[in-house]
């Protein structure tokens, strides 16, 4: 039983903490219209981040700062922010497809710069050691883990208010005009690129956070946790969730993550023995699936963008 | 008549030439808009008429030229500057916030909302929501005015190309601007909602606002600008009443030959 309750735990923890990312994307691609290929560039910036400040001394490469949790974690935020900062001004011209092929050019190059550059960041091997914060105080155990999940949801409802506040406002407004129709939007004296950019950067800094729990929960994060695989998973979460809607995005990032772990146990359990090794690539083709036929027959995904009226006085989503 | 000369001018236009490559859409054209006017532009097609009015609204730089708004140089100023100098404009394609409200549609446009920074409903939360009820009653005057208050909560996306036409008309009116410029205002919308268009087009005009008007309709020109202009390959062929335009030989030929054919 508590191995039951361990691991759902463990599950939670998780799904939350890509919940977070799952938020992030639906500020730049639902409410704005920007299709950022390359989540998990940003998301490996917070983790990456998060753990060269807040991690334990390492050798020969950056990191061991020890830095106060909540300051590591904002760091990472950062780190990612600058990255969208830069990547936004880059390619601040590009639209739709165009976006997604250069900012999943980023997030290829970024994992291979970690890969390889080990004297940056550990290269292969990652980068390992983070001393959790209040451990001698809870102890390494089943309370602790509990607590850890304590704080990532109240994370994440944390960004969902925000987000909420931030979409029914005239902020939103503005990004959902610009991803309805740029030209008009210019039309009517608003400044597109300026709204794209602080929407890019704004998405990516919640992916930095999800980021920094996510390799401050495992202690860990190397080039492996940041494959495109990664953004493909964040994006089916949206899509099948409801690009647009912010409870949309947390509701699918739970279901994903659950469809995702149960193919991955059960292709463990039940796959022939010389199959054993190809079962992953079985889940990709699975994402796969669930992202097209999602699209072709439910696009707006299970929750689907609420239009914004008139009557309750105030807008709502 | 005298008048006509001490009018004063709300847009000017110097010289403005635009080139694609070795075509020349437009041809040296000097001519000024009177303010309070409701000036037509005519022209048959491939006459230069929609370079010259993505000239003015700013979307197409002209090759040499200059547009003077309200005595500044405007010339190649990006769209949404001009909107803010106070130069409102419509698409001939109506372009809607498809999946919003037609009430948000026109909630966006006033300038500078408090709102509209990210900061803004954190920090100066009760400003923004002051000045939202404020946009709000606005705008529902402005969607009462163009007889569209009966749709606020439609999407915008799923109104019909007509009140599409007057949804963009309520948007530019929201900014306040002098001078609208209306992009075939009449094409394609049923003969009830072009009659509505031209009562509040008229009406604006006598409460003060500038209105240039391209226009593929002839009717529509003659019965309600003044005055024309006339473009025929790119050039200027004819200025004045709409009563000496049904007169004038270069223009006969020009466009009105070539309407009686078809």
């Amino acid at each position: 039983m508590i191995g039951v309750i361990s691991y759902l735990v463990f599950f939670t923890t998780v799904a939350a903490i890509l919940a977070i990312a799952v938020l992030g994307l639906n500020l730049q691609w639902g409410n704005t219209g920007l299709f950022n290929g390359g989540v998990v560039a940003f998301f490996g910036a917070g983790a990456y981040g998060t753990l060269i400040l807040g991690g334990t001394p390492q050798d020969a490469h950056l990191g061991g700062y020890q830095l106060f949790y909540p300051l590591a974690l904002l760091g990472g935020m950062m780190a990612a922010g600058l990255m969208a900062w830069v990547v936004g001004v880059l390619t601040l011209r590009l639209r739709h497809d165009y976006l997604a092929i250069a900012t999943f050019g980023v997030a290829v190059a970024f994992e291979n710069l970690l890969r390889n550059a080990s004297g940056f960041a550990g290269g292969a091997q990652g980068l390992r050691g983070f001393q959790r914060p209040l451990l001698a105080w809870l102890g390494d155990g089943f309370t602790y883990n509990l607590l850890f999940l304590a704080f990532v949801l109240i994370l994440l409802v944390l960004v969902y208010l925000f987000l909420q506040r931030l979409i029914r406002s005239p902020f939103g407004r503005l990004l959902r005009a610009i991803r309805e129709d740029e030209t008009a939007a210019k039309s009517l004296g608003k400044n597109p690129a300026r709204i794209r950019l602080i929407s890019f950067i704004t998405g990516s800094v919640i992916m930095g956070l999800s980021g920094g729990l996510y390799g401050t929960f495992y202690a860990f994060i190397s080039p492996q946790d940041v494959l495109p695989i990664l953004t493909f998973q964040i994006w089916a979460m949206l899509i099948v969730g409801g690009a647009g809607n912010n409870r949309g995005a947390v509701a699918g990032a739970f279901l994903i993550w659950g469809a995702w772990t149960a193919s991955g146990w059960a292709l463990s359990r039940f796959a022939p023995l010389e199959m054993q090794l190809y079962t992953g690539s079985v889940q990709f083709v699975l994402i796969g699936f669930v992202i097209v036929g999602m699209l072709m027959w439910r696009p707006q995904g299970l929750f689907a963008e609420r239009l914004v009226v008139s009557q309750t006085g105030r807008a709502r989503q | 008549m005298c008048w006509v000369q001490m009018a004063e001018t709300i847009l000017s236009l110097r010289g403005i030439t635009r080139d694609f490559g070795p075509f020349r859409a437009v041809d040296d054209i000097t001519v000024g808009i009177e303010k309070g006017s409701i000036t037509g532009l005519i022209g048959p097609n491939g006459a230069g008429k929609t370079t010259l009015f993505n000239v003015l609204c700013g979307t197409l730089a002209p090759t040499s030229g200059t547009v003077m708004l309200k005595g500044s140089d405007v010339t190649a100023m990006p769209s949404d500057r001009l909107f803010a100098a106070g130069l409102g404009r419509t698409f001939q394609i109506p372009r809607p916030f498809a999946k919003m409200s037609v009430l948000e549609n026109v909630m966006l446009a006033p300038l500078a909302q408090t709102g509209e920074k990210l900061a803004g409903p954190f920090l100066r939360a009760r400003d923004m929501r002051r000045e939202e009820d404020a946009i709000r009653a606005r705008a529902m005057e402005v969607l009462e005015f163009v007889t569209l208050d009966h749709l606020t909560d439609q999407a915008a996306g799923q109104i019909s190309g007509g009140q599409m036409k007057l949804l963009e008309l309520a948007r530019v009116l929201m900014g306040d601007p002098d001078l609208i410029l209306l992009d075939e205002p009449a094409a394609g919308v049923n003969p009830t909602l072009t009659r509505v268009l031209i009562s509040k087009i008229e009406e604006l005009n006598r409460a003060g606002k500038t209105f240039v008007i391209i226009e593929h309709d002839m009717d529509f020109v003659m019965q309600h600008c003044a005055p024309v202009i006339a473009m025929a390959e790119g050039r200027m062929v004819f200025h004045g009443s709409p009563e000496e335009a049904q007169n004038d030989p270069l223009l006969l030929e020009a466009y009105l030959g070539a309407a009686a054919i078809d």
